[in-house]
């Protein structure tokens, strides 16, 4: 198979495994109505049918079994009970394992698939037989077929018998499909008998060799589900016409609740070709009229009707670059129009600002295609916890709130692994034994909650749990016997809580397979920096804690402040930035050789000049002559930056240097200002590591510090 | 003196040359994306002294390497006459800044001369073969060995 059609699968996979999470949400809500049950079978068969078609045969066994489980919840012959719930929820996050390891190309199984293969077996062999619980509706939603001739057979035993007419349209062998192989796998199912339908053959002179004729009328018998017939035919749908009908003298079928189909009812009615998927029921013998059984490969995309365009992201991306000049090429024009001397309500100024509102929208609007709601993401903190209470014992749900929030896809993505990361601390350190709840005199089952919400242009994402809040005396305990606080320091509450992001630090007094592998919050801390977030804590004791994500909206562009370096035009990205001083000369202090503090409501800040820094300066440090910039840099101290001037505040696009050049020391990005300059926006933590690992005199003697030590801090 | 295992004998090839430090070069026609006129760049911190800066090409930030610096054949003093070649090579895309552009020149493959094997320097080293333009001799610039040095590994 080629791999464009491979990736298609796994997209495909994706949507599926999202719906499939999807709907499982909503059952463990208490939603069992046959709809939620029907979406999630025809998830999970609709993987099995396409992994089928690329022989995963993990995939397809495992789903095989998953299925025949939903299938006895489906027609109500199983009870959605808890161990149930939690077999089947459980069961999606092996098929998930399953198609990544597929993806990636691994062979290895999840450790959980063995035993739930079994359990899976369990509860299917378990089921009551089937009762006639509901009676037929057959006119529903299908679209009648012409009547076919019948013969009925009698049934021996618990084999079904299946009637398929199967005509093959042109666009099948255009599409390079064999019938064969269809037949073939066919008969792989069960004992199959074929009869060729030549009867639309035409005569020699009006025979067109590449027009298809041929049908198929077959029977099917043995141990199958319908599902399955259907699943064999899933690669050439639309690209046939194909009936399945069941022959069975019984009426099992009429267990099944025959929900309504979209996908049929959708069918537009002038369509004469479109391919008949479901047919007329046939009277069968007992003088019953028996529902036609809906799910299988037709249905199998059914799902609410949310209409999605998949595009390749790298178009969207060039998009909102080109998006970027716009806005740029507008202050440009901005800027000369106004250097003419046009008056400010002059006619052309007004046009100019149309101009610019219309560039913001359109702006705006390209980068609402890349947002993505938070939603997948939260449904996989669900498994996480799943996963994690499971491995510590511990009973938690999850509650999400607001999780149609909209973020940029990059840091939707980027998210995962510090989400992961504190989802799983709550449930192992956050949220206490259910003993110690009970006695606590809280609920034994412990809440995680993630929040999402839009806020003052930012992003806010919480993760809270309802636990025993953070353990202050062992935290300053732990920092303290690990040198990264003094004794004798004393620490408000916060600063506490946040020591718990400094790199080598993790409570857990014991190591878990969870967490504490000695990758602590620090990780998560470097992860939300880096995306321009910020992230902090709040805790009571007995209660429970909160961490709180900000994260700006798109990493396309960035709030900043325009200053002067040297010559140079520079950008200060804003969320760092606490404060701007400009300083009496007493407020600076010289400290140490070539060092300087400054002064402000009683502390002292050390002073760092950015143009000695970045080797712009050719003179000597003159901080009487400078404005300060107090910045939050990654240590919790706050750095004073020295700079020339600041001249604006305003949002730029934000431009890479690493594909054209690399990266470069104490710069993060560049944009492009509306002269059409380039300025370099500052990394402003690494800049303060450069300057904590240079000595001061040496800032001002050489223009560049070792590159040994450029190169170690990376 | 053979001619060069890099070329096919009979390839017609297109080179622009060009002046850089008072030495006559050349380049593939093909990895030329555009030549422009000098014009200021944004300096960069901590870069080689070959590296000028980076300019703004349409909302592309290239960086701008100067041809005669990066070849250790002494710095050039960027003027209005100087000219920026810009250059596409392994997917970056960066400027050269040289002296002047002066021909295109169409040759044979076989009309190339491997570089005699002399020094092995940063000047020898870019150049991936020689060719014989009516009494002088044009250096064939091997782009890849200009990128600026990995800063990828440095930073």
């Amino acid at each position: 198979m080629s791999d464009s059609l491979r990736d298609m699968f796994f997209a495909e996979c994706e949507d599926l495994l999202e719906a499939l999470s999807e709907g499982l949400a909503a059952m463990s809500d208490g939603t069992h109505d046959a709809e939620t049950v029907n979406a999630i079978f025809r998830a999970v068969h609709s993987i099995k049918g396409a992994a089928g078609a690329f022989a995963l045969e993990d995939i397809v066994s495992f789903a095989h079994q998953y299925e025949t489980v939903l299938d006895l919840i489906r027609s109500g012959q199983l009870d959605p009970d808890a161990e149930v719930m939690r077999a089947i929820l459980r069961s999606s996050d092996v098929l998930a394992d399953l198609v990544d390891a597929a993806q990636n190309d691994r062979t290895d199984r999840p450790d959980a698939m063995a035993p739930l293969l079994e359990q899976l077996t369990r509860l299917a062999d378990a089921a009551p037989a089937p009762i006639a619980t509901q009676p037929p509706e057959p006119e529903a939603v299908f679209a009648p077929m012409a009547a076919m001739p019948l013969t009925l057979a009698p049934i021996v035993g618990a084999e079904s018998r299946f009637r398929i007419r199967f005509r093959p349209e042109r666009a099948l062998f255009d599409n390079g499909h064999d019938p064969l192989r269809l037949l073939r796998a066919l008969s792989a199912l069960g004992e199959l008998t074929v009869d060729c339908d030549l009867s639309a053959i035409p005569p020699l002179g009006s025979f067109d060799p590449e027009e298809s004729f041929l049908a198929w009328d077959m029977t099917l018998t043995g141990d199958i589900a319908e599902g399955e017939i259907r699943g064999v035919f899933s690669f050439v749908d639309g690209l046939c016409t194909l009936s399945v009908e069941r022959e069975d003298d019984e009426a099992p079928q009429s267990t099944v609740p025959n929900s309504p189909l979209p996908q049929p009812a959708a069918t537009p009615p002038g369509e004469a070709e479109t391919p008949l998927v479901n047919a007329d029921p046939p009277p069968d013998p007992g003088g019953e009229r028996q529902p036609v059984r809906a799910g299988g490969a037709a249905a199998a995309n059914a799902g609410p009707a949310r209409p999605t365009l998949r595009v390749d992201p790298e178009r969207v991306d060039r998009l909102i670059n080109t998006v970027g000049e716009l806005i740029i090429n507008q202050a440009v024009i901005g800027q000369k129009i106004a250097a003419l001397g046009a008056e400010p309500n002059s006619e052309v100024m007004s046009d100019l600002d149309d101009y610019r509102h219309l560039a913001r929208d359109i702006q705006e609007g390209v980068m609402a295609i890349r947002a993505q709601p938070v939603k997948p993401l939260f449904q996989r903190m669900g498994r996480i916890i799943r996963e994690a209470a499971e491995a510590v014992g511990k009973e938690v749900v999850l509650e999400t709130e607001g999780e149609m929030t909209e973020v940029d896809k990059t840091v939707v993505e980027r998210l995962a692994d510090p989400l992961t990361h504190m989802v799983r601390n709550a449930v192992d350190h956050g949220i206490e034994p259910a003993a110690l709840r009970t006695e606590r005199g809280k609920p034994a089952e412990g809440t995680v909650r993630l929040i999402a919400a839009h806020r003052s242009g930012h992003v806010h994402i919480a993760i809270a749990d309802d636990g025993g809040g953070l353990d202050r005396e062992r935290i300053l305990g732990k920092a303290v016997e690990k040198g990264l606080v003094s004794p004798e320091a004393k620490l408000t509450e916060s600063e506490i809580d946040n020591l718990l992001f400094l790199p080598g630090f993790s409570t857990a007094s014991s190591i878990t397979n969870l967490s504490g592998r000695g990758v602590g919050m620090d990780v998560v801390k470097t992860a939300i920096t880096s995306l321009g977030g910020r992230v902090s804590i709040s805790s009571r004791p007995g209660h429970g804690s909160t961490f709180s994500i900000t994260l700006p909206l798109t990493l396309a562009v960035l709030d900043g402040m325009v200053v002067t370096v040297g010559d140079q035009t520079m950008v200060l990205p804003l969320y760092s930035i606490l404060e701007t001083i400009r300083p009496q000369a007493r407020n600076v202090t010289p400290l140490g050789r070539g060092g300087h503090v400054l002064s402000i409501r009683g502390a002292y800040v050390p002073i760092v000049s950015l143009a000695h820094v970045l080797g712009l300066a050719s003179e000597p440090f003159d901080p009487t002559r400078s404005i300060f910039v107090l910045i939050r840099a990654d240590g919790s101290q706050p750095v004073a930056l020295a700079v020339e001037a600041i001249s604006d505040q305003r949002q730029v696009v934000i431009k890479s240097l690493e594909g054209n050049y690399g990266r470069i020391p104490g710069i993060s990005a560049a944009t492009i200002l509306g002269d059409g300059k380039i300025a370099l926006i500052v990394d402003t933590d690494t800049v303060v590591a450069i300057a904590a690992q240079t000595p001061a005199v040496q800032t001002i003697r050489d223009k560049e510090p070792d590159h040994e030590q450029l190169a170690a801090l990376g | 003196m053979s001619s060069s295992p890099l070329w096919d004998d009979n390839a017609t090839i297109e080179f622009v040359s060009l002046v850089s430090g008072g030495q006559s070069f050349c380049l593939e026609i093909t990895t030329i994306r555009e030549i422009r006129r000098w014009s200021a760049v944004t300096p960069l911190p901590y870069s080689e002294d070959s590296v000028l800066g980076v300019m703004n090409l349409r909302g592309a930030v290239i960086p701008i390497v100067d041809l005669a610096a990066r070849l250790g054949l002494g710095r050039t003093d960027p003027t209005a006459r100087h000219v920026i070649i810009v250059v596409a090579v392994h997917q970056r895309t960066l400027g050269l800044l040289v002296d002047s552009v002066s021909e295109i020149l169409t040759v044979k493959g076989g009309a190339i001369r491997e570089t005699p094997n002399v020094r092995s320097d940063d000047s020898i080293r870019s150049i991936r073969g020689l060719l014989q333009i009516e009494e002088e001799m044009s250096r064939i610039i091997d782009l890849s060995a200009l990128l600026p040095a990995e800063h990828e590994d440095a930073a």
